[in-house]
């Protein structure tokens, strides 16, 4: 594979989180422990250890494995939330990461002050917002509610307002964590829909599911994440069902 | 697309990067100020007056207190503290706020990427508006007060801007500080109690004995004080020392404070 035809770049990463090894409450505590015994001790957490893969352009790359195995952790670096402790991480284009898609709506604004909040924290111009906001409004169907606080909106609605910024520009790359679960059954084809036309136009995608037979239909390659490292890369069915094997050996 | 979008390894270039992604935020930032500014005069019938009513009513105090005391060295004592209180609410308020500002941040820190020094430089900016509103209001209250008008106050911007610099630098510093350890808010709000009794805010400097002045000469915000002062009070410019001084610090702490901030700033989402 040459460099240009990459959409996603891992090359050894790590992310390591540093816990200390006692529980300290307070300052007062922590100062009298500095005293007493010098520097607090801390073990180190593996989030990601060592993790190098690739994601070409245009292809739909899967990642399974058990809770806390890292999958979210992986996302969050390829969506830039989270600089690795070490290795080198790149990204070609522009990314959606379909992540936490209410992170930046304020329940005390109305819906359309927050359709301008959210559209900002995605670096976007306001012009630009004010120009898609009848789009997206009318993608979330929440428009007769828009003038409304947000805290009025049914969890579901925050859901589909927030996909449908989220999804408005047409990304390069999209970051999907259990997208498939948005909203009633209706605003999920319209969501599944959307990723489809992103896909057929060439977007890459990049899929974390518990559910192997969406992964096993959608992707062409997946990764399996096991405590933070990876325990097999290739072929997306391959991949799911010797996981899926050594899963339902344990069970 | 041969160059990376985001490339984790372009380590040298963060330091002019993250200005870009400020620039690219800047809607972001636009928003958090005004959210800020607004929360301060939300369902408020006074609305800007209440920026200006807390050090009004500290000078209110101060001027009665110490009128008897330093009333009798520095003609039209009240606008004097008024001064010294402006200036140093825009400082204090400000860094204090940058410590706190990336635990508030957190929730989106962890979750969302953004530049991760937009919290404290909207801190400064939403501090810069009340400043402004502050100062427009002191010149209100001088006019009625029937005080001289100086031609020296087309000087204050350039004050208020070092004086922003400055104060960005510290809180940058600070923000980056507190992430690391838990308790240097704490800490920080000892050092700016003492800092205010340091900086002739509410005394002359001339109040203190002679051997003792070079301790309010070696304190930058003395010289940011006078720059910030000396037109608005005094009726005159700064001289060339103080100017050197205040200019020298400013950019010092900015830059200080910015390289500091930028050299963390990945260790940020690891702490909160």
């Amino acid at each position: 594979m040459t460099e240009s035809d990459a959409a996603i770049s891992l090359e050894g990463i790590s992310v390591r989180y540093r816990l200390p090894k006692e529980h300290i409450p307070t300052f007062k505590e922590f100062a009298i422990q500095r005293m007493l015994r010098g520097r607090t001790e801390y073990h180190n957490f593996f989030a990601l250890e060592d993790v190098s893969l690739e994601v070409r352009r245009g292809e739909v790359f899967g990642i399974v494995g058990a809770n806390g195995a890292g999958k979210s952790t992986l996302l969050k670096v390829i969506a830039r939330v989270i600089p690795p402790t070490q290795g080198r991480v790149r990204v070609w284009g522009r990314v959606a990461p379909l992540l936490e898609l209410g992170a930046g709506f304020d329940p005390e604004l109305t819906g359309r002050e927050n359709v301008f909040l959210n559209g900002a924290l995605l670096g976007r111009p306001r012009a630009e917002m004010e120009s898609r906001l009848e789009a997206i409004l009318d993608f979330a169907g929440v428009r007769e509610f828009i003038d409304a606080p947000l805290y009025t909106f049914s969890s579901g609605m925050m859901a589909r307002l927030g996909f449908a910024i989220a999804t408005d520009v047409e990304p390069d790359i999209l970051i999907v964590d259990e997208i498939l679960s948005v909203g009633d059954a209706d605003f999920q084809e319209k969501s599944v829909d959307r990723i489809q036309q992103f896909r057929q136009r060439g977007a890459t995608i990049v899929l974390v599911s518990h559910n192997l037979s969406a992964i096993q239909t959608m992707c062409s390659r997946a990764a399996w994440l096991k405590h933070g490292r990876v325990a097999m890369i290739g072929n997306a069915d391959t991949v799911t069902r010797c996981y899926e094997d050594t899963h339902t050996r344990s069970a | 697309m041969t160059v990376p979008v985001y490339d984790s390894a372009a380590r040298g270039f963060l330091i002019v990067e993250e200005i870009r992604e400020l620039f690219r935020f800047r809607e972001f930032l636009r928003l958090a100020i005004l959210h800020s500014v607004a929360k301060r005069y939300k369902r408020s019938v006074l609305g800007v007056l209440w920026t200006l009513l807390n050090p009004l009513l500290t000078m209110s105090v101060l001027a009665f207190v110490f009128s008897a005391a330093f009333g009798n060295s520095l003609e039209r004592y009240p606008v004097y503290v008024l001064t010294g209180i402006i200036f140093w609410q825009f400082f204090s308020q400000t860094t204090v706020q940058a410590t706190h500002s990336l635990v508030w941040g957190s929730s989106l820190l962890k979750r969302v990427y953004v530049p991760r020094s937009i919290f404290v430089v909207a801190a400064a900016g939403s501090g810069l508006v009340n400043l402004i509103m502050s100062v427009l209001m002191l010149i209100v209250i001088m006019v009625i007060w029937r005080q001289p008008f100086y031609v020296t106050w087309w000087f204050l911007p350039v004050a208020i801007l070092l004086l922003a610099m400055f104060t960005l630098g510290v809180g940058l510093f600070v923000s980056a500080l507190a992430v690391q350890f838990t308790d240097v808010v704490d800490m920080y709000q000892m050092v700016i109690q003492i800092l205010f009794w340091f900086t002739p805010i509410m005394y002359p400097k001339t109040v203190l004995p002679e051997q003792y002045g070079w301790i309010i000469n070696v304190n930058p915000l003395y010289h940011l004080l006078e720059l910030f002062r000396a037109p608005l009070y005094n009726g005159w410019l700064p001289g060339p020392n103080t100017m050197a001084a205040a200019a020298g610090v400013a950019v010092m702490s900015l830059l200080v404070g910015w390289l500091f901030f930028i050299w963390q700033a990945d260790r940020i989402v690891y702490r909160i």
